[in-house]
């Protein structure tokens, strides 16, 4: 059992749980993740590795309800506990000294763009960030990215906090001022295929961390395999992260779809018994 | 009492009707009850230098515990078994038994009659234990601490071999939930969760521990556990799944067995959504590949209500890898194939949708290096399976999500880990590996009996060094 040591609302519908987890916090490092169970009836889901502590034992996530299981996540208080936590997972990001580089987060992929903002900064580079939300309340981790970042972006759709626009834009500007060695993108797929777009354009590298559907989440399902060069790989053994324009995202993006009747159903059927539960 | 005349064919064993077990996961078969079990056990001949046992690649005293089912001993029956396998009531469940010890059965041998149904005699025994009471045995600890990675069939007789020596054995599992393919892998309706959950128990009661949510290599690495312990045993199995890589793989509707068995077994995709893990519901279901993973696929499709399951094999009968009891329960329950038939292309709506697949009609050329012949294709023999879903067991390979961290380790060109077969050392003192990581995917039984071997080695290799340090 893996005790909830911690849980934060980030936002409206954007949680942070610290899981007491002494064993991956031990080995975690930026671009690895955890797959979780609820309960005996759960599936098993997974989320980027937000932080550690190695001296407390705890592993940070950061999770927003879209379905089922993540709506039950924000139901586990501190001091409950998690049937099954495995990790870390995936292969870490090749963290070393590039130069400058340019760190894109969207949404709640900016709690998975955090650890690599940081350890791209204690890496020696020079950082510059661009996150990017529909609005300002879901812009989280500002102030954390911040304290790694030597510039800071902030993008809006609403305009309710920095700029108003998409974060290709903002993206856009920093390509046309600066000379950068390599870009990470990380949030919803169609943002991180039109930051690579945006990237190619300028020539400047792009790394991406895929987010497919995932079982076991150790390379023996292929659920989760993705087109990378025309050869099949698993993202949760050879990624979470690949060079975006060696991915086919229309593929990518159209196995996201696979269980969606499915997942309604679990949610709603989810929905219907916390009204008559109470 | 005098004997009455010995029966011809195998007693035989209930089982639910195909046209009822098609809609449920429930165990097709019952198993014998006691009249029947003596019954069976009756015709055998109790051969002084039983071929059977040669034939066991546990070796079990097969003589031995069917005359203690003969004279009613259960508990003797039992403690016979209990010698050679930690694991009966599966193994008395899937293994291949018409191809290694009842194959050998002299009764078999003579034309009139069938041999001894030794399997089921010892599902009869292992399913009588499982209901006794447990004994929990104390943990001493004091002869050595053994790290098993993995908790399939090779694992845990290793695991449960050495505890009953008297070491400390921790048994480390990637998944939640310990058991390896028995849990992820085999369905329900072949081997009930219940049965792999009870036997499990019992290894854990001989005082051994089992850790699951640890990945090898990621949570724990190779050289903390080399530090930790006095030896271990590599048994993570060959679970990585193969593609054909043929165009379309990445359609919505195609899956690897093990996607989709993993889903219904280990997660009880089946029961969703009172579990939440989906699976697809479908209509029309093509399963590739001949093996166990095949039928196992095919049948667990038709009993999530497919109207149509078809299995498509590049060979012919003759050559199918399954277990035959296992193609005829898939057969009577409605499962069709293409023989002599390979996929060649997936299709799909404009919404990547997989809707057909597109194959090609082989016949059979020359015999290959395994002995059997190769399938060449038939120019001109295109043709089209409608299907939204479509199933790849092709077989698996090694996962290298340990081995890639762990690159001292000698492997040979497949993948798999360099292990002497005879003492299931690896290049690496004090690092053993037997079952499928050695030898590809092959039987639980084989898995068992290279754990064997594992534990006997692991024995003498530590008592060994113990004896060697200064004292």
């Amino acid at each position: 059992m893996f005790k909830i040591i911690k849980r934060k609302e980030l936002a409206p519908t954007e949680f942070d749980i610290l899981v007491d987890a002494p064993r991956i916090a031990k080995k975690a490092q930026p671009g690895q993740f955890v797959i979780l169970r609820i309960d005996e009836a759960g599936e098993r889901i997974p989320l980027t590795i937000v932080d550690t502590d190695a001296e407390k034992g705890w592993v940070r996530l950061i999770f927003q309800v879209i379905g089922k299981s993540t709506a039950q996540l924000a139901t586990v208080m501190e001091g409950d506990a998690l049937i099954d936590l495995v990790g870390p997972l995936g292969k870490p990001t090749e963290i070393k000294n590039y130069g400058t580089v340019l760190l894109v987060g969207g949404g709640v992929g900016i709690a998975a763009l955090f650890p690599i903002v940081k350890g791209l900064k204690e890496a020696g580079n020079r950082v510059l960030t661009i996150l990017g939300a529909k609005t300002s309340e879901l812009l989280i981790l500002r102030d954390e990215c911040a304290d790694y970042s030597d510039e800071l972006i902030l993008m809006t759709d609403d305009g309710s906090l920095g700029e108003k626009g998409l974060v290709t834009k903002a993206m856009e500007d920093v390509f046309q001022r600066e000379d950068i060695a390599f870009t990470w993108a990380i949030g919803p797929s169609i943002m991180m295929k039109f930051a690579t777009m945006t990237a190619d354009k300028y020539n400047v590298p792009i790394y991406v961390s895929l987010n497919p559907i995932m079982i076991d989440g150790t390379g023996m399902c292929g659920g989760c395999r993705v087109t990378i060069s025309n050869t099949i790989k698993f993202a949760c053994v050879d990624g979470p992260e690949f060079l975006g324009e060696e991915v086919d995202w229309d593929e990518f993006i159209n196995r996201m779809q696979q269980y969606r009747g499915e997942e309604t159903q679990s949610n709603e059927r989810y929905e219907e018994q916390v009204k008559q539960n109470g | 009492m005098a004997k009455v005349k010995r029966s011809y064919t195998q007693t035989p064993m209930r089982e639910q009707e195909a046209a009822v077990r098609c809609h449920n996961f429930d165990e097709v078969a019952f198993g014998y009850n006691m009249e029947e079990g003596q019954l069976e056990a009756s015709r055998c001949l109790q051969c002084k230098n039983a071929p059977c046992i040669e034939n066991c690649p546990v070796m079990i005293d097969i003589p031995g515990f069917i005359k203690a089912i003969e004279d009613g001993d259960m508990p003797k029956a039992h403690e016979v078994l209990s010698k050679y396998t930690n694991l009966p009531a599966i193994c008395g469940r899937v293994c291949p038994q018409e191809k290694q010890c009842e194959m050998v059965c002299r009764l078999g041998r003579s034309k009139k009659f069938e041999p001894v149904a030794i399997g089921k005699l010892e599902r009869l025994v292992a399913d009588w234990a499982l209901e006794q009471p447990i004994e929990y045995k104390e943990v001493t600890g004091n002869k050595g601490r053994v790290a098993v990675i993995g908790s399939g069939p090779s694992g845990l007789t290793t695991a449960g071999d050495l505890a009953k020596l008297g070491y400390e054995v921790i048994i480390y599992e990637a998944l939640h939930a310990p058991g390896g393919v028995l849990t992820y892998g085999i369905p329900e309706f072949r081997l009930p969760k219940r049965i792999v959950n009870k036997e499990i128990e019992r290894i854990v009661a001989q005082g051994v521990t089992i850790e699951t949510n640890v990945v090898i290599g990621k949570t724990i690495t190779m050289e903390e556990i080399m530090e930790e312990f006095d030896a271990c045993y590599l048994s993570v199995g060959a679970g990585a799944p193969n593609f054909m890589g043929i165009p379309g793989t990445s359609l919505n509707g195609v899956y690897s067995s093990s996607e989709y068995l993993t889903r219904i077994n280990l997660m009880h995709g089946y029961e969703f959504p009172k579990y939440d893990t989906p699976v697809q519901r479908s209509k029309n279901v093509v399963v590739i590949g001949g093996g166990n993973v095949a039928m196992d696929a095919a049948r667990s499709a038709k009993r999530l209500g497919a109207d149509n399951v078809s299995v498509i094999y590049r060979r012919s009968l003759e050559e199918l890898p399954a277990r035959i009891e296992e193609y005829h329960h898939s057969v009577e329950e409605g499962i069709e194939y293409h023989w002599l038939t390979n996929p060649i292309e997936y299709i799909s709506d404009d919404k990547g949708t997989l809707t057909a697949v597109k194959c090609v009609k082989m016949e059979l050329g020359e015999p290959d290096e395994s002995g059997r012949r190769r399938p060449v294709v038939i120019p001109d023999s295109e043709f089209i399976i409608e299907a939204d879903t479509a199933i790849e067991a092709i077989g698996q390979g090694a996962n290298k999500v340990l081995l890639d961290t762990f690159p001292e380790l000698g492997t040979n060109k497949w993948g798999y880990v360099e292990a002497d077969p005879e003492t299931a050392a690896t290049t690496i003192p004090g690092v053993f590996a037997g079952g499928d990581i050695v030898t590809g995917a092959a039987t639980v039984i084989l898995a068992m009996g290279a754990g064997k071997i594992a534990a006997r080695e692991i024995d003498q290799y530590i008592q060994k060094v113990r004896q060697e340090m200064p004292v």
